[in-house]
């Protein structure tokens, strides 16, 4: 295989990653990433199987409860702690993603919101998620017993790499076979269907691949920032999700990452007049929505192809995403 | 008799009557719901911020102006569906010819938006609204608020009035026809871009009554259609949205299940509606009165 754009721009955003600390404080980076990779999760199960998802903070939090909980109580290794929510956000992908995938379009959209509810509910009412406090002082567990993570540094170049690993675990799931069956069901679900495909089962596996996904970001979340609240399996947080993959640009791969910069640093800005936040979001949200329906990403591309197709001559580089 | 399977039947009655209420707020808003993705093919979700905005203007013509409920009982859903008017035609009308995406998702930024505003506005805080209808029936088993039969009984004057219009009359006609087939409804000389226009705005219109409806029930706060909305969601996965009829009865049979749950098992009442999408996903997926999908 030869060095095409596309590695050019893995290596130009792990550079990014490596000197982001210089600009700007770590936990700040942190959040961006953590949104970025709930946004992923969000973007990969509409962008590439066509199922717009309206409860990923169902996800993001119970992973961030359980993964705050195992490491407050039994003081395991950090990568035992993620594990631990990873794993319970994927089962309740399973158990949701059964009954969800039984409805397509707006229905599904509408059943994961429900969903999400209920979960938020759960999170109200169990004992272990401290209501309406929240989970606080979780602690920062070591990476492998080697790696400390106390330091704020520390933990963003943790989080980083593991976001990288998803990133890039996302980018070979969508290239792989697995894949273009899914593109395949979004696009036709009739033809999928009767090329032999079983079709529940490509979008049961899409759907709990991208619950551990965004599972992932909320165990991410609650080490870094150290507390798990409610605000985490509200319905803000699927909505934010859902904010930045427009943003950035749907069924893109990096319109996740830049729609999370975007997005988090706008929201940063107006830390000082929260009244004004929701505001905003909703501005931008209706404005991408009518004028920019492809996203930062999603235009670039389509300009930087349409520039390839009026330069016959030069042979054209793969897409680039 | 005073008791029933053991339960106290003050207590039995009393709670069948909230949930027949609940179910008036189901119902309207689910029909509304149903009218507005059967000729719109868009779920709109914005549908719980209209019935916020309904509860909000009947405050706010009160509070600035003391215009009694019942003049807000007429004026809000027109000040609401006028929003829903312009909401349709300035935006809505732009999107039909894309992925519905794309149209849901305007209708969820929308929701953001204006419930942002009337927060900076208004604050988070709830206003109560005064009940304008005091005393009640004494049943000598339990003694319920005029009000509160006075809300059953409209949800079921207007939410049968709007099935008849839609089933019985030449307009509704029109709109189950344009719901078939626009073009060749177009092709009879029918305008339709205006009757999607005023069919969403007289849905909005709609939750916006409801909105002013519920005002002396609950509080008027910019949270009231968020957790509204999204139990009208499950109801309407329940129902599905292919009927109209479908949609009224579901409502209100959610609506005294959910009593029901609070007399027998408390603890389950704010989720049993929930599980019955559960269960009927897990049975029957195309809902009670679902067409496919």
């Amino acid at each position: 295989m030869t060095f095409q754009g596309k590695h050019l721009v893995w290596l130009i955003a792990a550079l990014l990653l490596l000197l982001a600390p210089l600009a700007a404080y770590p936990l700040f980076l942190i959040k961006i990433l953590t949104a970025a990779l709930l946004a992923a999760s969000v973007n990969f199960l509409v962008g590439y199987a066509g199922l717009l998802s309206f409860g990923h903070a169902m996800f993001y939090g119970s992973a961030a409860y359980v993964s705050g909980h195992v490491l407050k109580t039994w003081g395991v290794d950090a990568l035992v702690g993620i594990a631990a929510g990873v794993l319970v956000s994927a089962l309740l992908g399973l158990v949701t993603g059964v009954l969800a995938i039984r409805r397509q379009g707006v229905y599904f959209s509408m059943i994961t919101l429900a969903f999400a509810q209920v979960v938020y509910f759960l999170a109200l009412r169990l004992p272990f998620t401290g209501g309406e406090d929240g989970l606080q002082n979780v602690p920062r567990a070591p990476v492998l017993g080697l790696i400390p993570t106390d330091d704020h540094l520390a933990m963003y170049y943790v989080c980083a790499v593991i976001v990288t690993a998803a990133f890039w675990l996302i980018w070979r799931i969508v290239h792989s076979p697995f894949g273009q069956v899914l593109k395949a069901i979004r696009d036709n679900e009739p033809r999928a269907m009767s090329l032999g495909y079983r079709v529940n089962q490509y979008k049961l596996l899409a759907f709990v691949l991208s619950a551990a996904l965004g599972g992932l970001a909320g165990s991410l979340k609650v080490m870094s920032f150290e507390l798990a609240t409610l605000t985490d399996v509200g319905w803000g947080t699927s909505g934010d999700a859902l904010l930045i993959c427009i943003v950035g640009g749907m069924a893109t791969l990096w319109g996740p990452v830049i729609g999370a910069i975007v997005v988090i640093a706008l929201e940063h800005s107006l830390a000082s007049t929260p009244e004004l936040v929701q505001i905003v979001q909703g501005l931008v949200f209706v404005l991408v929505v009518m004028l920019f329906r492809k996203g930062i990403v999603g235009q670039w591309l389509a300009w930087w192809q349409g520039r390839q197709r009026r330069q016959p001559s030069k042979p054209s580089a793969q897409e680039a995403s | 008799m005073d008791t029933l399977f053991g339960i106290p039947l003050a207590a039995l009655v009393g709670q069948v009557v909230i949930g027949l209420i609940n179910g008036s707020f189901y119902a309207l808003m689910s029909l509304g719901l149903a009218i507005i993705f059967g000729l719109l093919h868009v779920v709109n979700f914005a549908h719980g911020v209209q019935y916020m905005l309904g509860a909000l203007v009947a405050w706010y013509l009160l509070d600035t102006w003391g215009i009694s409920y019942w003049w807000a009982l007429l004026l809000a859903p027109l000040i609401v569906g006028l929003i829903g008017l312009a909401m349709e035609r300035f935006f809505l009308r732009h999107l039909y010819h894309l992925d519905h995406v794309y149209a849901l998702l305007l209708t969820v930024g929308m929701g953001i938006l204006i419930e942002g505003l009337v927060k900076f506005k208004f604050g988070i805080g709830g206003q109560p609204y005064p009940n304008p209808m005091s005393g009640g029936a004494d049943l000598s088993v339990a003694f319920i608020p005029w009000y509160r039969l006075w809300v059953i009984a409209v949800a079921l004057v207007v939410s049968l009035g709007t099935w008849l219009f839609i089933e019985r009359t030449k307009i509704g006609a029109y709109l189950r026809a344009a719901n078939e087939n626009p073009n060749l409804v177009r092709t009879f000389g029918i305008n339709v871009p205006r009757m999607l226009m005023l069919t969403y705005a007289f849905a909005v219109a709609l939750a916006g009554f409801s909105g002013v409806m519920a005002a002396p029930i609950y509080q008027v706060s910019p949270h009231m259609g968020g957790s509204l909305i999204i139990v009208v969601f499950a109801v309407v996965v329940i129902g599905g949205m292919g009927s109209i009829l479908g949609s009224i009865v579901t409502g209100f049979g959610l609506g005294v299940i959910e009593g029901l749950t609070k007399v027998f098992y408390p603890e389950g009442a704010s989720v049993v509606i929930f599980v019955v999408m559960i269960l009927m996903l897990a049975v029957r997926p195309s809902g009670l009165f679902g067409r496919g999908q």
